[in-house]
């Protein structure tokens, strides 16, 4: 069982074909939260948050259903100007410009800042085509280019070995666990420094989650990760930072290991001891 | 007495729905029968590569092949016009357009296909063909042209909205998906959302077609009743349901092989849309579980 779960740390450190950038040499992204606000209509989903986070550190947002911890994490990748009746009110800064700026290039925002989703999501194509798409959006034709990093891509969640043989094989034919990491190669072809992550392994059995949770971990060392997670053991496990979140407010945001063994909040404990939520 | 109660609602419900299978047999026999009687008198090779349909005059034809050619024209000038037109109707709805918009105009352009085609066929007989002739000088009073632009106008909902419907199921995460990577509205729109509901739109097309073929009225009143193999659509021609327009009001003696042209006529028309309806069934058999 440790051996399935196990993922070569070669296949992620090794050299990085063509044109790659390796996200380890990209600027820091550091990420900073300033009084932020959101309503949908009349309700008031945030109430005020203000945050700092690490680049390169994995940041779990805990809290029970409802209380604004998803609607927090699509606020980085501006994924809730999509719902109607969204309004927002404060900055949130990365690398020091606010993202929320009129003059904002959302579409290139994006490809900074990728998005895993709770469920996985691969699209209707071939799984080559799956990797391939962010880069093809972005016009890029050079064919050895595409296939490498596709490759490369496909290496770095340990999908490479289990699925080589069928490239052109429709990504949603595979399992739950491999189209989710499908779902993250795909992002990773982008190229992004931040990966936001909306609870991805909620849908996954224990030994696909493993996985996940084996790749969060190699990712972390060139990735800024931001998780959504409903699992306690999850985010104690693989974060570095937790914040708890309650009825859209911030109740307590520190190290994992303070939050987990010593918190300074009466809600935080009954929380992660499980008494409510 | 229950139970006899649930026993009558049942068997009256089987009942109409073997009523409808029964016409719909019945329907088919007829046809056939007749057409088997034609065919006892003429040859069928004659009817499929005979360039002439003259049935009812003293030196008689019975090719289909101008019928044909008259009903494929008029159906491929509608279905240029409604293609694009419904497409782009489809996905503005679908992926651009405000919910409240969506849910008003969608019902209003469902009335395209609701206005009697009567009223159709006089619209492109007294208005499209004279604008048309100010802009194509040639053009004749009765033409494929104006018949078929004003059917791809009748049929533009069965593309729009079934269309529509496929593109609207398309499961939102996908569209996040593609957003997430830093794709356009755009891109997302035709890169995702249009090849993941392409069952759906072809499905759409066969039908608009299938009911383009189908169509009587227009064809009859704009198109003329000239039975011409011919692919220009400036000249009078006949379609398949025009003729049999015309031979049922005519003073066709019953019985008669003039009067059995409309069963043999009418059975290509069958073959023909059965075809296609068949064809779109299996594509929705096909494909329409994948996201379940």
């Amino acid at each position: 069982m440790a051996k399935e779960i196990e993922i070569n740390m070669e296949t992620i450190t090794e050299q990085i074909p063509g044109k790659l950038i390796d996200p380890s040499l990209k600027k820091k992204s550091k990420i900073e939260v300033k009084d932020v606000k959101v309503w949908y209509d009349d309700f008031n989903a945030i109430k005020g948050i203000d945050m700092n986070i690490k680049p390169n550190t994995v940041t779990a947002f805990i809290g029970p259903s409802g209380c604004g911890k998803s609607t927090f994490l699509r606020l980085f990748n501006r994924m809730n100007d999509y719902i109607e009746g969204f309004r927002m009110e404060g900055k949130i800064k990365i690398n020091g410009d606010n993202i929320y700026k009129k003059k904002v290039n959302v579409e290139e925002l994006r490809k900074e800042i990728g998005m895993v989703f709770q469920k996985p999501n691969p699209f209707p194509k071939s799984i080559f085509d799956n990797v391939a798409y962010g880069l093809k959006i972005q016009g890029i034709t050079d064919k050895q280019l595409i296939e490498e990093r596709v490759i490369y891509c496909l290496k770095q969640v340990a999908l490479w070995d289990e699925v080589k043989d069928d490239l052109k094989k429709s990504g949603m034919a595979l399992s739950g666990g491999q189209q989710q990491r499908l779902c993250i190669a795909r992002t990773l072809a982008v190229q992004p420094s931040i990966i936001l992550m909306d609870e991805p392994t909620s849908a996954l059995d224990p030994i696909s989650t493993a996985k996940v949770e084996e790749l969060i971990f190699k990712l972390k060392e060139k990735y800024t990760i931001i998780i959504v997670t409903h699992n306690m053991q999850q985010a104690s496990r693989i974060s570095d930072y937790t914040a708890f979140f309650y009825l859209g407010e911030l109740i307590e945001y520190n190290k994992t290991k303070t939050i987990f063994t010593n918190p300074e909040k009466q809600q935080t404990e009954n929380y992660i001891t499980g008494r409510f939520g | 007495m229950r139970k006899i109660k649930e026993l009558v609602i049942e068997k009256s419900l089987l009942t109409s729905a073997l009523i409808t299978i029964a016409i719909t047999i019945g329907i088919v026999l007829v046809l056939a029968i007749e057409a088997v009687q034609f065919f006892s008198e003429v040859s069928i090779i004659d009817f499929l590569t005979d360039t002439q349909w003259t049935p009812l005059f003293t030196d008689k034809h019975y090719g289909i092949l101008p019928l044909l050619s008259g009903t494929l024209l008029t159906s491929f000038i509608a279905i240029s016009v409604a293609l694009p037109i419904g497409l782009s109707i489809s996905i503005y709805l679908s992926e651009y357009a405000p919910k409240s918009f969506r849910k008003t105009v969608k019902p209003l352009l469902e009335l395209l296909a609701a206005v009697p085609t009567v009223v159709y066929g006089f619209f492109a007989l007294i208005v499209v063909t004279p604008i048309l002739q100010q802009i194509i000088p040639g053009l004749s009073g009765f033409n494929s042209l104006s018949a078929g632009f004003v059917m791809g106008i009748m049929i533009i909902p069965y593309i729009s909205s079934i269309s529509e419907d496929a593109l609207h199921a398309v499961p939102n995460a996908l569209r996040e998906a593609s957003f997430g990577m830093g794709a356009t509205k755009l891109q997302t729109a035709f890169k995702v959302v249009v090849p993941a509901a392409s069952s759906g739109i072809i499905v759409s097309i066969i039908l608009a077609i299938s009911r383009a073929i189908g169509e009587t009225m227009i064809v009859a009143i704009a198109a003329g009743q000239q039975p011409r193999l011919t692919l220009d659509p400036t000249v009078p021609v006949e379609t398949i349901t025009a003729y049999i327009v015309q031979v049922s009001l005519g003073d066709v003696e019953h019985g008669s092989v003039e009067y059995r042209t409309i069963f043999a006529a009418g059975i290509t028309l069958f073959v023909l849309t059965f075809l296609l309806n068949t064809l779109s069934y299996r594509i929705r058999k096909k494909y329409q579980e994948r996201y379940e």
